[in-house]
């Protein structure tokens, strides 16, 4: 009786105000949020007699946003079919010391270079999405002990950079138009590419299918270990694409440059500030890049502030709890709306 | 009908791998031929089981803590902070690193429950919180020092009769173990698991699910409090003592078979977990694999851990030696 009226109600809801609900998506919040951010941080910011978006600024934001925004698009994808991958960080730890030695300063091992740091990626995403899907452990733990058996591997063999990129492949990392790096274009192109992934493919719709409720999508014919398997490859090969930009723009390969930037942690937080459920099922890239652009802003106002650099820590805690408390009363109130009115 | 020990669910499989490390450090190491070597390695590995015992509670109610490692190093430099070496001062610190314990596991908890934000974020977000307020507050590095007083907990020894010098901080560990194991057999403790295992039906049935899951961050935030007193006095004072200590404590409770997740698992067991890992360590520090590789078998075994675990069912089947008559249901493999 009840489900039934359940069942009955919200149809007749969602057509007498759509728009409401439409209005205030975690997307618009997002983007709303990065807006007050700015204008805060350039008033805080012109208090001291600078300018927050000058040249530099605007340089300062877009760089830091290239390298999260990459991974933090692959982590998205992840994300909504209800897995994550926490190893990550040290994956483009892995293929930036790979790409660079590859390279090892000839213009001619570029490519080679670059296709080895991402197969080798890709087979780390494959080894992920089988742990998970074949041997059914915890996304969690899966991706964890692949993280410390890289880390392992990284930690055996190296010491510290290695690896030389030649000059014209850090052309990647430091050509830009105007104050826009090439390399943030190149990452908006990624974001760009998920984005129709995501909503205009049927691959994409699957990822939706199955972070929405696997054994749904399961019985409605959506061959979801695959699924899962084809997100993790591409999350991994995204963290590739991470290492070996940041090998163009440290002219070398380096063990920890992921982790030490907590790669892992924080392109988690980026996705979930993007309003991206970590239940998986709901979100997508363009509220992520809104989380990221948000990370990156706060990091260069603090810059511009002097601020103490753990205080950035604490800040970024606070918001991403207060985003994630905001997007969570949000969804209850819709549901409470939709069965109560 | 056979007789079967009654072990919870999960518990055999880590008691037979820590047995098997034990024998392993028996043949390997000189100094596990008696009960000392094993008492120091149980001493190392106190403060790992009492995390894992915290981070158990919350794990088996649903969900996870990342800020139990964060807690230990702010912990330790509160502590040396305002302990700065004077001895009249050790009793009221080692309250204030409770207090501050329970406090941190409470704004968790609040926040989980009232605000529901998933715990993972949450205590993501304390993890960078906690780090971020602990280095802003002493500048960048430690400062002070421990008193003798508060490192007797994690160094010293007591001297029981009949069993000789025993190390405080086994002495502390058994004392939450036993705790630990009487209260996941009463109705809270039960109630506790029955909410990991389906919250909706706890609270259906009249179960108070937002008192459990809070009383868990609790229990975790006041546990990470006392292994981080322990972790003071064994190590002393640095700003690493607590690094990916909730990542360990977390494997530990996989190793020790608890559902990530909820719902399923003993205490115990994850005790047992962690003790096998930190036997673990000792053993491939004795066979002399180098550090580095340590995490590289960790990670391996994590994963086959949880892979057991999850495909164990239709492996225990397979390698059944009995029937087990008890079940006239069998459980259907999806």
């Amino acid at each position: 009786m009840s489900t039934l009226q359940e069942n009955i109600s919200p149809a007749r809801q969602s057509a007498v105000r759509p728009a409401v609900r439409r209005r205030f998506t975690p997307v618009v919040i997002v983007y709303l949020a990065l807006v007050t951010l700015l204008v805060v941080g350039s008033v805080l910011v012109g208090l001291r007699g600078e300018v927050l978006l000058d040249q530099a600024g605007i340089l300062n934001i877009l760089t830091r946003a290239t390298a999260l925004g990459v991974v933090a698009v692959g982590q998205t994808m992840v994300i909504l079919t209800g897995s994550l991958d926490l190893s990550v960080a040290y994956l483009i730890g892995l293929t930036s010391l790979l790409a660079a030695e590859t390279m090892a300063g000839r213009e001619s091992m570029v490519l080679p270079g670059v296709l080895l740091a991402l197969a080798v990626a890709a087979g780390v995403g494959l080894v992920n999405g089988l742990i998970i899907t074949v041997l059914r452990a915890n996304a969690f733990i899966a991706t964890l002990g692949v993280a410390l058996i890289l880390r392992g591997y990284l930690e055996n063999t190296y010491t510290g950079p290695a690896g030389d990129v030649p000059r014209g492949f850090q052309h990647l990392g430091y050509d830009r138009i105007g104050p826009v790096p090439v390399a943030a274009l190149l990452m908006l192109a990624v974001v760009a590419l998920a984005w129709w992934y995501l909503t205009r493919t049927r691959p994409g719709y699957h990822i939706y299918a199955v972070g929405g409720d696997t054994e749904v999508a399961r019985l409605s014919g959506v061959p979801t270990r695959r699924v899962v398997i084809t997100a993790h490859v591409l999350c991994s090969v995204a963290a590739g694409l991470t290492g070996i930009y940041l090998a163009s723009r440290l002219g070398s390969g380096a063990p920890y440059v992921g982790t030490d930037a907590g790669y892992d942690l924080e392109s988690i937080a980026a996705v979930v500030l993007g309003g991206t459920l970590l239940a998986g099922g709901r979100g997508g890239v363009v509220g992520t890049l809104g989380g990221v652009l948000i990370l990156a802003t706060l990091d260069t106002i603090f810059d511009d502030l002097e601020v103490d650099p753990f205080f950035k820590n604490v800040v970024r805690g606070v918001v991403l709890v207060t985003a994630v408390a905001l997007y969570a009363r949000r969804m209850m109130a819709d549901r409470a709306r939709r069965r109560f009115t | 009908m056979t007789w079967r020990p009654r072990l919870a669910e999960g518990t055999a499989p880590v008691l037979v791998v820590l047995l098997l490390l034990l024998v392993g450090l028996a043949i390997a190491g000189p100094a596990y031929d008696g009960p000392a070597g094993y008492l120091a390695l149980l001493k190392r590995a106190a403060p790992l089981m009492i995390l894992a015992i915290g981070q158990y509670f919350v794990i088996v109610s649903g969900g996870f803590d990342l800020s139990v490692g964060a807690l230990v190093t702010a912990g330790v430099v509160i502590a040396a902070r305002l302990i700065d070496g004077s001895e009249s001062a050790t009793t009221w610190v080692i309250l204030v690193v409770l207090g501050f314990g329970l406090l941190v596991g409470l704004v968790n908890g609040l926040v989980t429950t009232k605000l529901l934000v998933p715990s993972f974020i949450v205590t993501l977000g304390m993890l960078l919180v906690l780090d971020g307020a602990t280095f802003l507050w002493t500048g960048g590095a430690p400062r002070g020092a421990l008193s003798t007083g508060f490192r007797t907990f994690g160094r010293g020894a007591l001297d029981v009769p009949v069993l000789g010098e025993v190390p405080w901080s086994v002495l502390i560990l058994l004392a939450i173990l036993v705790a630990a194991a009487l209260f996941m057999r009463s109705g809270t403790g039960r109630a506790l698991v029955a909410v990991g295992d389906n919250d909706a039906a706890v609270r259906l049935s009249g179960g108070q699910v937002d008192r459990l899951r809070l009383l868990a961050f609790v229990l975790s935030g006041l546990l990470a409090a006392i292994a981080a007193i322990l972790f003071g006095g064994f190590a002393g004072v640095s700003a690493q003592v607590g690094e990916g200590l909730e990542f360990r404590a977390i494997t530990a409770v996989v190793l020790g078979g608890v559902l990530l997740g909820g719902g399923r698992g003993s205490v115990v067991a994850a005790a047992a977990g962690a003790l096998s890992l930190e036997a673990l360590f000792t053993l491939l520090n004795l066979l002399g694999v180098s550090g580095a590789l340590e995490s590289a078998v960790q990670g391996v075994i994590i994963i086959a851990a949880v892979a057991y675990a999850a495909l164990g069912g239709g492996l225990r089947q397979r390698l059944r030696l009995w029937p087990k008559h008890r079940n006239s249901v069998q459980p259907v493999s999806s």
